[in-house]
């Protein structure tokens, strides 16, 4: 008999959908039917057992190709090329779960490595406006039992988060919101016409890269100020309304994707979308919300927040102090600059998203990609670690778009011998730590460097 | 078994009546034992020192996501670099500390239990992943209750019996602690932008007032028998004039009495008293009106108090009172972050400069020790900066010296800009009482143990205790004549034995023994009923699914289960 599992956690969007139902075949090897899921979640379970999956570490090999190792050569390899770096960096984490991220770390601080994960090219934005005015929000349930407006900013979750709209924002029937669909205004304000746009009842068109001045313009309205004929291709008259409307609003929430925080105004767009969430709780409730992309791309702001007091672009090369400065010490910046010497992809593709030249430049040092798939950045690293797939054959916790915790269940166990992340870490951590034992032994403990003290005495 | 004998302190240990009598405590397998019962141990020479068990933290926000967003968006909270040997991992953060120098931390000043004041249960894996990434202390974590649709619902209708089923399937879905109460209804209420600020002020919708929600929770604490009490922020908090509505608050307790198993001797416990303790109706005209509040406490065996001490410094304000953060953000015009949880609570962070060049800190500072220094028993007030809120809990020894020491506090008081207006405003300045050591152990380690229901475990050095032992540099007989020396003692104490395992020596962690998760497993009658409203409330209001809402055993880190029967 085929097996069901229940109240499965989706490895896909940050919507983190947890009522998958996923239908194991009677040996326990195949996965055979995925409820509930949108296509893509489903196509991520399905791939698990689907086709064919990458077994063992593979390491380069002089000739190019790749060479099949044990794990025990793979965890002594990233150690030693942990060990030998100067300033590695350690990227990615938008598909792995906290604990994985929480091993990370630990090997991280060990290293004396920069840490960083996909925010830096996504919502890092976010994080920089949320430093200086922070983050008036609510859990996204809160959105579906009372929210009667729902605003989307620059997003477009029809394709990017394709049940955000039924689960949670437009559609769901909730505790004070019984009619649903019926009883809510949609307002979607966007550049292009997309498909979320279609579910509005107001669509305003932006003008390209001038989210800041409407969102100026909203600001003025609400405070009771007068504003031009027109604002950001949008005229007056309809700004007005759909002032009104914020204002008149039960309770309200303004979700915003990448369309705010990596357009032009980048952080202070974002900036001005939360001044304007405050300025509106003077009249009634309204909370705002990044659409983050990844099912636990939260968690690493949670969970490095936690160890270290920063959610992202954490240089840990001081070892008794960590550092925060985007720009600096994020990651596509140090490898414009070529300032690492090693690098580790864990659960994304740095070799897809980031710019060609600070691939380029990564690649010039030892590259190393932990992931349960092929991806561009596999194919052009020194050593690919597979791991096991969370939400699939690894459960674990993840920080749903609200920073709630979703407890992610296993529903078959990895291709045998595959790994988890947390496992994986856990293993390199102790091997950093044989490397140093093994030193230490050799030459004694590093001492203080030699010399005169500036200042001292002659 | 290892084996330790800590010699010749002066012993202060409440829950025994020991008032710094010079003794030996023997320590074999993590335990207290009759030092007769040693055969080789090892030796700690405590003479000239003062041996008191170790710390126990009845309120203290340390773990969870309001605590994490307040690490998040405050990155200017990491200037200072920390000054001590560095420990297995790395140490950030000030007012809000990562929960690797939290654990630290509180090592270093001789704690061992510190108890989280407010969890929201829809994030429980959140808490726990926290408490399992914290070094050394014991951790529990109450579950906020005040605002919880099921309980607002079961409590309108007068179902305490209910309540009861749902509060033990809560405690146990979360690994909670006990109840805890923020802002009754006034949270609901700020899903809609609003607030009750006053006991009768009704609920919108849930129509139901803070009153009947405390007396009904306080029915349902004392049906289940808990170890600790109701634990209540009041409404109100924060604003001038408001110690009528703590007084209102305070009777509502009137006529109850605790039925339990654990030693607890008070029905509700009443947090951060120096934030409800204002009168005038203004900040321009605010003043202390700790004595009506502390004659009430006082005269009022059932009750518990903690203190909630400015420490005049830059924090962060963090509550699960949504509506005061809000009314906060107002007034000092910072970054506000807001957390409404979908049926359960709400959540705000402000940080908040706390100077003693502003006369409302300084008002707030004289108040906060006020009520401290008019307690007639100190098993019944404890010291807390309602971290960090009024101050980061590394201000203890601060606090301590204050209480302590008058000299102290006139050193303090010099600072104040406003010196006659605070002086007019309260009476510190006529309180001449200074606290005994005897009274510290009361405040810091067997009055909140008693009071959380744990003084079998932790608070007391009787044999068969836990082996949880600070020892402080500071000789009754000859205390320091200067009060930083009370609180140099205090901040780093000489020796910490945790479980039975050196943890701390000379102010340094030397070792990470494992810790402990305390939560309270309570049996009761199935309820087909509660059954029945948790599965539509899952169903139909919620955004997780029911079966991944309790938290998931492989979550759960050393747990530490006290069990409760009511069947």
């Amino acid at each position: 008999m085929p097996k069901k599992v229940e109240n499965v956690g989706c490895p896909y969007c940050g919507v983190c959908c947890d009522d998958l139902v996923v239908t194991v075949s009677d040996d326990g090897k195949k996965i055979l039917e995925v409820e509930n899921a949108c296509a893509i979640g489903n196509q991520i379970f399905h791939h698990a057992t689907g086709g064919e999956r990458i077994r063992l570490p593979r390491l380069r090999q002089p000739d190019g190709t790749y060479k099949d190792i044990s794990y025990e050569e793979a965890v002594d390899y990233a150690a030693k090329v942990l060990y030998n770096a100067k300033k590695p960096l350690i990227y990615g984490f938008g598909s792995t779960n906290c604990e994985g991220m929480a091993a990370a770390a630990k090997v991280a601080e060990k290293a004396g490595a920069v840490l960083d994960n996909c925010a830096s090219i996504c919502h890092g934005s976010s994080f920089l406006a949320i430093f200086d005015n922070g983050y008036p929000s609510c859990t996204l349930g809160e959105t579906k039992n009372r929210a009667d407006v729902i605003v989307y900013w620059g997003a477009n979750p029809a394709h990017a988060h394709p049940r955000h709209m039924s689960r949670y924002s437009i559609f769901p029937r909730g505790f004070f919101t019984g009619k649903g669909h019926k009883s809510r205004k949609i307002i979607v304000i966007d550049p292009r016409h997309t498909d979320t746009a279609q579910m509005a009842d107001i669509y305003l068109q932006v003008k390209q890269g001038h989210d800041y001045e409407l969102f100026d313009a909203f600001r003025a309205v609400v405070r009771g100020h007068e504003i031009p004929d027109q604002v950001a291709g949008i005229k007056r008259e309809q700004i007005v309304e759909v002032a009104e409307i914020l204002k008149k609003a039960r309770f309200g929430t303004i979700f915003y994707g990448m369309g705010l925080c990596h357009s032009d105004g980048r952080n202070h767009n974002v900036d001005i979308a939360i001044s304007l969430t405050r300025d509106l709780n003077d009249f009634t409730k309204w909370t705002i919300m990044a659409m983050r992309g990844h099912y636990n791309i939260t968690g690493p702001g949670a969970v490095w927040s936690w160890q270290y007091g920063y959610p992202y672009c954490l240089d840990l090369t001081k070892r008794d102090i960590a550092h925060m400065n985007p720009g600096e010490t994020s990651s596509v910046d140090l490898a414009m600059r070529d300032e690492v010497d090693a690098f580790f992809n864990v659960g994304t593709d740095a070799g897809a998203h980031f710019p060609i030249d600070a691939v380029k430049h990564l690649r010039k040092h030892p590259w190393i990609t932990v992931d349960p798939n092929i991806n561009m950045a596999s194919e052009i690293s020194d050593l690919h670690i597979p791991v096991g797939i969370v939400g699939v054959e690894v459960p674990g916790i993840v920080y749903r778009m609200d920073n709630v915790p979703i407890q992610y269940r296993k529903v078959i166990d990895p291709p045998e011998g595959v790994i988890s992340d947390e496992e994986l870490f856990e293993r390199i951590h102790q091997r950093l730590c044989e490397l140093e034992a093994e030193e230490t032994a050799k030459e004694g403990a590093k001492a203080a460097p030699e010399g005169v003290r500036a200042g001292s005495e002659p | 078994m290892s084996e330790l004998l800590i010699r010749n302190g002066f012993v202060f240990d409440p829950l025994q009546g020991i008032k710094g009598d010079r003794m030996d405590i023997g320590i074999k397998g993590g335990k207290i034992v009759e030092t007769s019962a040693l055969n080789n141990p090892k030796t700690i020479d405590a003479a000239g020192m003062t041996v008191m068990a170790g710390g126990v933290d009845i309120h203290s926000h340390v773990v969870g996501p309001k605590v994490n967003v307040g690490r998040l968006f405050r990155p200017e909270d990491k200037l200072f670099k920390s000054p001590h040997k560095r420990c297995s991992r790395m140490e950030m953060g000030s007012s809000v500390p990562s929960t690797f120098k939290t654990g630290y931390d509180y090592a270093r000043m001789g704690y061992v239990f510190v108890n989280e004041a407010a969890m929201p249960p829809l994030h429980s894996p959140h808490v726990h992943e926290e408490i399992r990434d914290t070094p050394i202390i014991d951790n529990a974590a109450m579950p906020v209750f005040g605002n919880n649709w099921f309980t607002l619902e079961y409590l309108k209708n007068n179902e305490i019996e209910n309540n009861a089923a749902y509060t033990a399937w809560l405690l146990r879905a979360t690994r909670g602690f006990g109840i805890k109460v923020v802002n009754p209804g006034g949270s609901e209420a700020w899903g809609w932008g609003l607030n009750c600020l006053h006991i009768h002020d009704p609920v919108p919708y849930f129509d139901i007032t803070p009153a009947e929600i405390v007396k009904g929770l306080i029915e349902t604490n004392e049906r289940l028998g808990l170890p600790h009490s109701v634990h209540l922020h009041c409404n109100n908090l924060g604003n001038p004039g408001n110690y009528t509505d703590t007084l209102d608050s305070l009777r509502l307790a009137e006529g109850y009495t605790p039925k339990n198993d654990f030693g607890r001797e008070q029905v509700m416990h009443v947090t951060h008293l120096q934030f409800h303790a204002y009168g005038g109706d203004s900040w321009k005209n605010v003043e202390s009106r700790t004595k009506e509040i502390m004659d009430y406490v006082n005269a009022h065996d059932n009750i518990t108090v903690d203190m909630g001490q400015v420490t005049l410094d830059e924090t962060t304000t963090m509550t699960a009172d949504g509506p005061f953060e809000y009314h906060l953000r107002a007034g000092n015009n910072l970054k506000w972050a807001n957390v409404d949880v979908e049926l359960e609570t709400a959540a705000g962070v402000v940080p908040y400069i706390y100077s003693p060049k502003i006369k409302a800190s300084t008002v707030q500072w004289a108040v906060g020790l006020e009520l401290a220094l008019l307690a007639k028993d100190p098993m019944r007030i404890f010291l807390t900066t309602d971290h960090p809120n009024a101050g980061p809990f590394t201000r203890y020894p601060q606090v301590i010296a204050w209480l302590m020491s008058r000299a102290a506090r006139d050193e303090t008081m010099k600072t104040f800009k406003w010196l006659d207006r605070t002086i007019d405003a309260t009476s510190i300045d006529s309180i001449d009482r200074e606290l005994t050591l005897y009274e510290i152990a009361q405040m810091t380690r067997a009055g909140p143990a008693r009071a959380l229901g744990v003084s079998n475990m932790y608070g007391g050095l009787a044999p068969g205790m836990d082996a949880d032992i600070a020892v402080y540099a500071l000789n009754p007989g000859d205390m320091p004549s200067d009060p930083a020396g009370i609180e140099k003692a205090f901040s780093r104490c000489a020796w910490l034995v945790k479980d039975g395992v050196v943890t701390v020596r000379d102010g340094e962690v030397v070792s990470e023994p494992a810790k402990r998760t305390v939560w309270v497993d309570v049996k009761v009658p199935e309820n087909a009923q509660v059954q029945r409203d948790i599965y539509e409330h899952f169903l139909r209001h919620y955004s997780v699914k029911l079966d991944n809402y309790s938290l998931f055993e492989e979550h759960l880190h050393n747990s530490r289960v006290i069990e409760v029967d009511t069947t």
